[in-house]
């Protein structure tokens, strides 16, 4: 039996990891070809079929180019640097329920890599490793703008990590649980978290763009002030690897949004197809509607990208603690006495 | 009128520097109207031309690659007076006159030719210039969608006789519809 969990974790893992990876990769195809629609322009289209090789393309290329090292003390630091990047934009995934159940040979098996009880505290301290990786990089790489990139990263997630706890506060005071898999349960058919916490949805989603550093948040890799930021000693796979991380943190930080506010498996009609054609094809279904989804949100991140140009520092700064940790706040008092008059103890 | 009123473009706009509201600040509505915009463009017509499966569409004053021409006996008209190449703002013209063989007047029209006619075309800016101060209508810029091929050689793109004087077989297709 035991044997039977680890294998089959084991597989769940794999392609989990795979998945992320594919979607990685393929982001930064859909990137481009819609920054180039949005433009006007049809974008990469000729490795293979409409362009459908080039992150091929794109990974060879950086295979290919020269490793290159800046004089720097700390060498160790700098080759650490996208390697915490990545696994830490990859761990998030763990927790994820992907789908509900399936029952196959006999044995339930739930769509989830581990489901621990501390999810969401799990997903927000993996959220703020993260800026390590920008941190250690932008240190290691002995370069004044690297550094100066790196401390706007993390300055920036520090402030807009307050947000982004507040308003899940408000989400965990609703819930009653930091487990996925519960939320995600509780959210069956259409009963989807963003009907019930659209200020806190409306915040969440502001700090998940700063967290995974995109525009209009991408002051850490402003290119006409820092160069190319953290990055812009990093040459060959080493910049791949920060890269990809940014394609990875953002599949996953869609993937929470779908799964927290969005209703991740969970799909209007679902009990009937469940009744009409077995809890597998429903629940085979709500995997193939959580992706749905997460593809719904990566395509808003690029929309947002190419739509809205990078914010002033101070502006950022204002937005973070100004506008929106009042907003949170007032969310939690708000949350709380509408709790309270829905229990009928006030 | 005063200074401040004048709007040549008529699209004028006072800036003011009024403090945003607290909704303003948040910028949710405006973010709201810039995504409106940037959707419809999702769906409007690329104008992308996909070159080499598609090409634009010429200019009617088009001018491409130069031809030296012959006339309708298939002699070549240049007679090597230089006036081209003084005209050429490029100082892209170079040639060698030679004097005509009496053996050698069906190959030429006057009695003086170019025996090296050569255009630099990294220098030429195909302004059609040479074209104009021609005498003997001998030099003509071409609708040739055949662009100058890239090289790493510099000698190659000085183009010579070879490459400039209208191909035979053209001079006598030519004659013969001159004469139908
Ligand atoms: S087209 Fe203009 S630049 Fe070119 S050879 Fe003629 S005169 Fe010179
Ligand atoms: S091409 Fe015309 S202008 Fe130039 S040398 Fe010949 S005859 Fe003279």
């Amino acid at each position: 039996m035991d044997q039977a969990i680890i294998i089959e974790k084991g597989i769940f893992i794999v392609v989990i990891f795979a998945i992320t990876m594919l979607f990685a990769m393929y982001e930064t195809l859909a990137e481009r070809k819609i920054a180039a629609w949005l433009q006007d322009r049809i974008g990469p289209n000729r490795a293979g079929k409409g362009g459908i090789l080039q992150p091929l393309a794109d990974g060879l290329k950086l295979f290919s180019k020269e490793e290159f090292m800046p004089n720097t003390p700390n060498k160790f630091l700098f080759i650490v640097g996208p390697a915490i990047s990545m696994s830490t934009a990859l761990i998030t995934s763990a927790v994820i329920p992907w789908g509900d159940k399936l029952h196959i040979f006999g044995r339930d098996v739930i769509l989830q890599a581990t489901d621990i009880d501390v999810a969401m505290l799990y997903v927000f301290g993996v959220l703020s490793v993260g800026v390590y990786g920008i941190m250690i990089g932008g240190w290691a790489s002995n370069n004044k703008f690297s550094l100066m990139s790196a401390m706007r990263a993390s300055s920036q997630m520090i402030s807009y990590e307050v947000a982004m706890g507040l308003s899940l506060i408000a989400l965990v005071m609703m819930t009653g649980t930091l487990s996925l898999r519960d939320m995600a349960l509780q959210q069956h058919g259409m009963n989807w978290n963003i009907f019930y916490q659209p200020v806190g949805f409306l915040i969440f989603l502001v700090c998940s763009f700063a967290e995974t550093n995109r525009t209009p948040f991408d002051l850490a890799e402003c290119e006409a002030e820092l160069i190319g930021g953290y990055h812009t000693e990093y040459s060959s796979m080493r910049m791949g690897f920060y890269l990809f991380a940014e394609y990875a943190s953002m599949f996953i930080s869609s993937t929470i949004l779908a799964v927290l506010y969005f209703g991740a498996y969970n799909y209007p009609g679902m009990d009937w197809v469940a009744e009409n054609a077995g809890a597998n094809v429903s629940n085979i279904i709500g995997i193939f509607v959580l992706f749905a989804k997460i593809c719904a949100f990566i395509f808003f991140y690029m929309w947002i990208r190419w739509t809205i140009p990078r914010f002033r520092y101070d502006q950022l700064m204002r937005l973070g603690w100004q506008m929106l940790i009042p907003l949170a706040i007032a969310n939690i008092i708000i949350t709380g006495i509408v709790i309270l008059l829905s229990d009928g103890k006030l | 009128m005063s200074i401040e009123t004048i709007s040549l473009s008529g699209r004028k706009k006072e800036v003011s520097n009024k403090k945003m509201t607290f909704l303003e600040s948040l910028y949710l509505v405006a973010i709201f109207k810039g995504l409106m915009i940037t959707i419809r463009h999702l769906f409007t017509r690329k104008v992308t031309i996909k070159y080499p499966e598609q090409t634009r569409e010429l200019s009617p004053v088009y001018r491409g690659q130069h031809m030296l021409m012959r006339d309708d006996e298939g002699r070549e008209r240049c007679t090597a007076c230089g006036l081209c190449a003084l005209s050429c703002p490029a100082e892209a013209i170079t040639m060698k006159a030679e004097e005509r063989k009496p053996d050698e007047m069906h190959l030429y029209r006057e009695e003086k030719y170019a025996s090296i006619y050569e255009i630099n075309m990294l220098r030429c800016i195909f302004c059609g210039l040479c074209e104009e101060a021609c005498p003997k209508q001998a030099i003509y810029l071409t609708k040739s969608r055949v662009m100058v091929k890239s090289n790493s050689d510099r000698e190659d793109f000085i183009y010579g006789k070879d490459k400039l004087v209208m191909p035979l077989d053209m001079a006598i297709n030519n004659t013969k519809q001159m004469a139908n």
